[in-house]
């Protein structure tokens, strides 16, 4: 999203924002949320990395969308990780991010720990926050291996500085000035425990070759390394000028780009602010695997959108009259939902053993042979396909109109109707490539229940 | 061996509401109103009905489930009453329950009665159903036009059309409907457009804009059914039978495999094979006087001609831009109006369809009239290309 669309649909009462009218900020389309954006960026991490699926999942936000139904749950389903996982969700600040990771290194259970933090962010309009806040996903397997990065320590600090809150069902956050978060809080706390955590590690400033601070005001990694005498060229992108804050995803997000810039030995500080603060320090290890987009390629795989009513609508700030069509109810049947959850999460098919025909869903005959039960489960999330046929629906109610909708067919044979999303300027036509994204495919308003689904996004 | 449909059933009477925005009524009135009409067609009484099929389409906005609606709006005592619903095929299911139970020898006569009250929606458009508690959790919940304006696609990309050539062509589709329409004192949309208003009206789904688009109507159809003899002996002197009644569903072959090329509707094909066989049609482009097509939407009507062998494969698009199918071309379509203008009440849509080739096969056709007709053939989809039912019903002269 473009903060000077933002800038200019406020210029007429708040003149004084066009100084936040720089750069561009992560927007989520409707069917976005903490939830999908996790789930993209676990199968970004998990595919074709080398090691063994995890068997603990843990899931950080502050933006989770259910309060009691486990978040990590929904995604581990979407994932396909076994009954066996152990999942949890937390959250409760900014910092939870590296809390987690930090939780998940220094774990003495065996195999390893996905960790992910997600934030979809929502802010007042015509808040500097709106201008600031991002959202995103960071994924990281932890194991007890050198791989990509060796964990060297941790430093946790707790203050109660409330520099800003959110009471459990509200939608904004309520933030103090910044020029006090910064002078009394980040100034103080964080130094403080870097200097801390390097002096038991052995190290100083100058040993520093990566330094990332998340959950401050902006600028304050600069103040911060300053005083702590590391040199600005070692400062970890903010990532604000493209992206926003993230919340918890942000400290992990700044050790991704990191780790897919450092070279083998080089230490790596990051550090998250929040009610005191969470610092964590990585030796870049000898692995040289990258995930198939990463940090930078996501970011350079964005479609830019300027129309500020767009972005208002998509994060529930004007509830726009969408016609009596928008009156169906999309309750789900629960039973109906757990019965075909593998089918529904994790967008397994089956495949006929008696003619090998790959099929959704999964029904009792084989599409093409009519053999009766002769299925065997069988995942179309990491296959790619072509559109056979689409039309673009500007009758049917949809939050993100036209709803692009077509015949998706796979190149293992599968075929079936979908949703398409992240249509860009370029369009559709019967043979543009397609990749799988786990979505939110109804939104029960009603009843507050997001059900999700698989939909197909031009590849880019 | 199966000896088809053919000439066991003959039509007694019929009738057809004034199809439109109704607001003045509903559906027990519509279902009167043409009932009374094939009565009185018919020359019996009420009483001597023993069987009903009734087909309404969409029970929440119409009159809900079970038979018991049209028993009551009718006062059928103690008959039995059956309600059918097979998506836009809804109407040709009564007629098609109706005629096998004459043809069986289970009763003499028969009614079949179709309804629909679609403006009671408040809305333009149809509601969206639900597909059932499955497949609501995968399948996107898009709309009709969206449904069918794949075929556009399939089809473009097939024979390497360009778009706004083919847009033109589905435009002629829609045009030729409205020029009909006017000739059709029942019709929902009596009124001609001008190429130019349909090639830019606004878009619906991708590529049909407004006008490709039929009308959303509320009406009803019946049709009153017995033997060829008792017709006969109830002193009907020129009589029109049925020749021939067929469906076809798809398994979910098109939408789930990768061999259906978004060009056709194989469900058609099947079903006017089907048709043309149990008819003893064998050059249906030389035998079929007029056909009425379930012009849902202008690219439906534009592959329907090829699926019913009347166009080439790939040459419908000409055939329609060169006037095949209007009214003096080679084989009118649509005389009446079709869905796009006659209207599209789902549940009484097949039944009007047989309607309109009743009164051309009898003469009654006003200024619609055309020159001695003998075989007229009508065709609904129900569903989507790729997930739907295609149903023919072919009447004529005996």
């Amino acid at each position: 999203m473009s903060r000077a669309a933002i800038a200019d649909a406020h210029a007429w009462a708040l003149p004084g924002l066009k100084a936040q009218g720089k750069g561009e900020r992560a927007l989520c389309s409707w069917d976005e949320d903490a939830i999908t954006l996790a789930v993209a960026a676990a199968r970004d991490c998990l595919r074709d990395n080398g090691r063994s699926r995890p068997t603990a999942l843990s899931l950080a936000s502050t933006t989770a969308p259910f309060a009691d139904l486990l978040n990590a749950a929904i995604v581990a389903s979407a994932l396909d990780l076994p009954p066996s996982t152990a999942c949890h969700d937390t959250g409760g600040s900014l910092r939870a991010g590296l809390s987690a990771l930090a939780q998940a290194l220094e774990s003495t259970s065996d195999g390893d720990t996905l960790v992910i933090a997600a934030d979809r962010r929502s802010a007042k309009p015509g808040s500097v926050q709106e201008f600031q806040f991002g959202a995103g996903a960071a994924a990281l397997q932890v194991g007890d291996d050198a791989g990509i990065a060796r964990y060297l320590g941790r430093e946790s600090v707790t203050h109660l500085f409330v520099d800003h809150f959110r009471a459990t069902g509200e939608k904004h956050d309520y933030f103090w000035e910044e020029r006090w978060i910064r002078d009394e809080g980040v100034s103080r706390a964080v130094p403080a425990a870097v200097k801390k955590l390097l002096a038991r590690l052995g190290k100083n400033a100058a040993n520093v070759n990566w330094f990332g601070l998340a959950g401050a005001p902006g600028g304050s990694d600069k103040l911060v390394a300053k005083s702590l005498g590391i040199a600005p060229e070692r400062l970890i992108p903010d990532l604000a000028a493209q992206v926003g804050d993230c919340g918890t995803a942000h400290a992990p997000l700044q050790l991704i780009h990191a780790l897919e810039q450092a070279k083998p030995g080089e230490l790596i500080i990051v550090a998250a602010f929040g009610q005191g603060c969470e610092v964590l320090a990585f030796e870049r290890g000898e692995s040289t695997h990258q995930p198939a987009m990463g940090l930078a390629k996501s970011i350079a795989a964005r479609i830019l959108e300027t129309a500020y009513l767009k972005m208002a609508s998509f994060e529930g700030e004007i509830d726009l009259d969408w016609g009596m069509r928008a009156e169906a109810d999309v309750k789900a049947a629960l039973t109906q939902h757990y019965r075909a959850s593998d089918q529904i999460n994790a967008f397994t098919g089956g495949r006929c053993t008696r003619c090998n025909t790959v099929q959704f869903p999964r029904l009792p005959n084989c599409v093409s042979c009519g053999a009766s039960d002769s299925q065997t489960p069988f995942s179309l999330a990491d296959e790619g396909g072509q559109i056979a046929t689409w039309s673009a629906d500007w009758l049917q109610f949809y939050l993100a109109p036209p709803l692009y909708v077509g015949l998706v067919q796979f190149d293992v044979g599968a075929r079936l109707l979908m949703e398409i999303v992240e249509v860009g300027s370029a369009g559709l036509d019967v043979g543009t490539r397609l990749s799988m994204q786990f979505r939110v495919k109804a939104r029960d308003r009603k009843r507050h229940y997001s059900r999700y689904f698989w939909k197909a996004a031009p590849v880019r | 061996m199966a000896t088809g449909i053919k000439d066991k059933v003959a039509i007694l009477g019929m009738g057809c509401s004034r199809f439109g925005e109704r607001w003045d009524v509903g559906s027990e009135q519509l279902i009167n109103e043409a009932f009374q009409e094939a009565l009185k067609d018919a020359g019996i009484e009420r009483t001597q009905i023993e069987a009903a099929w009734f087909g309404s389409a969409l029970d929440s906005v119409n009159v809900g489930n079970s038979a018991i609606p049209l028993a009551t709006a009718l006062r059928l005592q103690g008959i039995p009453v059956t309600r059918v619903e097979n998506m836009c095929a809804t109407g040709t299911e009564a007629l098609r329950g109706a005629a096998y139970a004459v043809a069986s020898g289970a009763v003499d006569i028969a009614l079949a009665v179709g309804v629909e009250k679609l403006k009671d929606t408040g809305y333009g458009g149809l509601p969206v159903p639900g597909k059932g508690t499955l497949n609501d959790l995968w399948m996107p919940y898009c709309s009709a036009p969206a449904g069918f304006a794949q075929l556009a696609a399939g089809y473009r990309a097939k024979y390497g059309i360009d778009r706004e050539l083919f847009k033109r062509a589905l435009a002629t589709v829609s045009w030729k409907s409205h020029q009909n329409g006017t000739k059709s004192p029942k019709a929902h949309l009596r009124k001609a457009v001008e190429m130019d208003t349909i090639l830019k009206a606004p878009m619906i789904a991708e590529p049909l804009g407004v006008f490709d688009c039929c009308g959303v109507s509320d009406g009803a159809a019946v049709a009153i059914v017995t033997t060829p003899e008792l017709a006969r002996a109830l002193g009907k002197q020129d009589r029109v039978s049925i020749k021939a009644l067929q469906l076809s569903s798809s398994s979910g072959r098109e939408s789930g495999m990768s061999d259906w090329d978004g060009a056709s509707v194989p469900n058609t094909r099947m079903a006017a094979a089907a048709a043309y066989r149990e008819a003893g049609i064998d050059d249906p482009r030389k035998h079929l006087s007029q056909i009425e097509v379930h012009d849902c939407f202008s690219v439906t009507e534009l592959v329907t001609m090829e699926d019913l062998g009347l166009s080439n494969d790939g040459e419908a698009w000409k055939d329609v831009l060169d006037g095949k199918y209007n009214a003096d071309g080679a084989i009118p379509c649509q005389i009446d109006g079709g869905l796009k203008c006659f209207g599209h009440p789902i549940g009484a849509t097949g039944l009007r369809m047989v309607y309109e080739h009743y009164l051309q096969l009898l003469g009654r056709a006003g200024d619609r009239q055309l020159k001695n007709p003998t075989l007229g053939l009508s065709h609904n989809l129900g569903g989507v290309p790729y997930n739907g039912v295609a149903a023919i019903s072919i009447v004529g002269l005996m």
